[in-house]
């Protein structure tokens, strides 16, 4: 919300400069471009969950355009009773919450030493982490060393590797620093504070807000990322739902025997489209339902990544 | 405030650092761990680059395998992919910043020129959501919507010309795959790239605005004399980092796109690594890897050119 629109406001309506005709114009076209956008963006969403809603039948003519044809709950009944998708999803959700868990405390103990101006070789420390954000080793010997520490095929490769995003690392520090006074420190330093205990009772509770945002970025990220699984990865039971998601909607294995509900496989005929159309929805939903709630996060998540330092 | 906190003397001695390191020294604690993971999972990588040098035998391990200096490079050089995957690699980078960099800002200027705050706000929302979307499901979509048959292209197809045939397939065509690449990226991410900028913009003083009205500039010359040298700064930044990765792309949706049909333009380094170094086994990795090194090399070279330009041109427009 910009200030000028809250000063705008306050001042008496016949008081209020008029806009010139000119800027009448511009507000107009502003105004329809972003409606015109905001429908674009729209449009896809709406019709593919209008899809999962309609008949195997109609999906398969291509027969929605945009509300549902024939409403049913078919598409999802078969995604529920595939099993490779309760496989996914099961996986996905041990992933993403462990795999956080491991990120936020790995996150936290880098930042806050490296946020203490009073640290002998931060200078060094903090090279030592930017510059991988820069240079990397690549797929190759990255690919060697899992083989080396023996991570192929296991949850491992799933949750270490990527145990620390340097960006989020930096984005805690930035906050920690601009956002705890330094006072604070010497205060507690003055009273016999102890570095670790300063981490533990000033620290901690005074970057809620920075942890809540990099909770989201690491969870969102685990929930969305499939090529890890798909380097590292071979055996089903492992397999996050990314990867299910990728067979079945991309490389088009639907594999309708895996769907246990014999009443719907008499009706195989379009199933395997409109089975699609509700695993985009279903495999979606966790995070459109929670990101009207979060979204104030990511937004600040961003802001605080665009504070230089 | 450091050293004062429990230095008693007045007078200050000249005390090594390795004084001030000892007394900090659970703070050296918080970082083994840290330390170790990025030694281990990003700098020992780096090392093993030098098998671009060699040529690996698994049993031989990184370091045991034979130098062979250079051949690996003039192999990819002499390759005949090598024109067509570089050619591929940068059109998708250039044609992708020039779409994505002036259409966010363009975005952010024309969002924070609206009046009405709760139009602002669900335009905001609305925008914002399929950056949310996976890169797996945001393809999945683009095969099922722009499916001939069973999609929504299809049946406006037969919506609009009235006849029952199916239109051409056109995720199989290798000149639309570069524009079906770019702009889902842009309905994906538009939204979302403007949020560093509206940040900035909100921190646009009011009372330039004002001083501008009264002077009867109107809100177009405004936005073009207030709120874009606002935002210039920010924008340079993000631009550096731009072509610091250009030779990266958005390999992971890259690799879902392709298929037999397209693989002529939509073949990039990144994917053609990935290729070399699981499909065709561990004879390759040596090669694979001399790819990658050329990839990160041109990179970095990159960042730091376009950085130095972009500092000589203005004060806070550098990235250190």
């Amino acid at each position: 919300m910009s200030k000028e629109n809250a000063k705008v406001l306050l001042v008496k309506p016949e008081n209020r400069l008029r806009d010139p005709v000119e800027d009448k114009v511009l507000y107009f076209v502003v105004n329809t471009i972003l409606i015109i956008f905001s429908l674009i963006v729209l449009y896809p969403l709406i019709y593919i969950l209008s899809s999962s809603f309609s008949s195997p039948i109609d999906v398969a003519a291509g027969r929605v355009v945009f509300l549902p044809v024939n409403p049913s709950v078919d598409g999802y009944r078969a995604v529920f009773s595939h099993r490779h998708i309760g496989i996914g999803y099961r996986n996905t959700i041990f992933y993403t919450v462990v795999g956080t868990a491991i990120n936020i405390a790995m996150t936290l103990i880098a930042a806050y030493p490296l946020s203490r101006k009073d640290m002998p070789f931060r200078g060094f420390f903090m090279f030592l982490f930017t510059f991988t954000m820069f240079f990397g080793g690549g797929l190759v010997p990255t690919y060697i060393l899992m083989t080396q520490i023996k991570f192929i095929n296991t949850i491992w490769v799933m949750l270490i590797p990527g145990a620390l995003s340097v960006y989020n690392m930096i984005l805690v520090r930035t906050f920690i620093q601009s956002s705890i006074p330094g006072e604070l420190l010497e205060a507690s330093m003055i009273d016999g504070c102890s570095d670790t205990k300063y981490f533990f009772i000033m620290v901690l509770p005074l970057s809620k807000a920075v942890i809540a945002v990099v909770t989201l970025f690491y969870a969102v990220g685990h929930w969305n990322s499939y090529f890890t699984a798909m380097i590292y990865l071979n055996q089903l039971e492992l397999y996050p739902l990314q990867i299910i998601l990728r067979n079945i909607l991309i490389a088009n294995q639907v594999q309708l025997n895996e769907i246990v509900d014999a009443e719907l496989l008499v009706r195989k005929q379009g199933m395997a489209d409109l089975l699609k159309h509700s695993l985009i929805v279903v495999s979606t939903a966790p995070i459109m339902c929670v990101y009207p709630f979060i979204q104030k996060y990511f937004v600040k998540g961003v802001m605080l990544g665009s504070i230089k330092g | 405030m450091e050293q004062n906190v429990s230095t008693v003397s007045p007078v200050k001695k000249e005390k090594s650092v390795w004084f001030y390191a000892a007394r900090r020294w659970q703070l050296y604690i918080f970082l083994i761990i840290p330390v170790i993971y990025i030694l281990i999972f990003a700098y020992y990588p780096m090392f093993g680059v030098q098998i671009a040098f060699k040529d690996f035998v698994a049993t031989e391990g990184i370091w045991g395998s034979k130098w062979v200096g250079l051949k690996h490079f003039q192999k990819f050089f002499s390759s005949y992919m090598l024109p067509r995957i570089v050619k591929n690699t940068l059109t998708i980078s250039i044609y992708n910043i020039a779409t994505a960099f002036p259409l966010a800002i363009i975005f952010a200027l024309m969002i924070n020129t609206v009046k009405n705050l709760k139009f602002k706000k669900t335009v905001q929302t609305i925008t914002y959501i399929p950056y949310f979307i996976s890169v797996v499901v945001l393809v999945g979509m683009i095969i099922q919507i722009f499916s001939p048959v069973t999609g929504l292209y299809g049946a406006l197809y037969r919506t609009i010309t009235g006849s029952s045939n199916y239109p051409q397939d056109i995720l199989g065509k290798p000149s639309v795959f570069i524009h079906m690449f770019i702009w889902s990226g842009r309905w994906q991410g538009l939204g979302w790239s403007t949020i560093v900028y509206i940040a900035g913009l909100s921190a646009v003083d009011p009372e330039l605005h004002e001083a501008a009205m009264i002077d009867g500039a109107s809100r177009f010359s405004r936005i073009i004399h207030i709120d874009l040298p606002t935002i210039i700064p920010t924008a340079s930044i993000l631009l550096i980092l731009d072509f610091g990765s250009i030779m990266n792309v958005g390999y992971e949706k890259v690799y879902l796109m392709q298929n037999s049909l397209n693989l002529s333009t939509s073949e990039v380094i990144s994917t053609y690594i990935y290729k070399q170094m699981v499909l065709s086994g561990q004879n390759n990795y040596s090669y694979s890897a001399a790819v990658g090194l050329f990839n990160s090399l041109i990179n970095c070279t990159l960042l730091v050119v376009v950085n130095t330009i972009s500092s000589k041109l203005g004060e806070g427009n550098s990235l250190w």
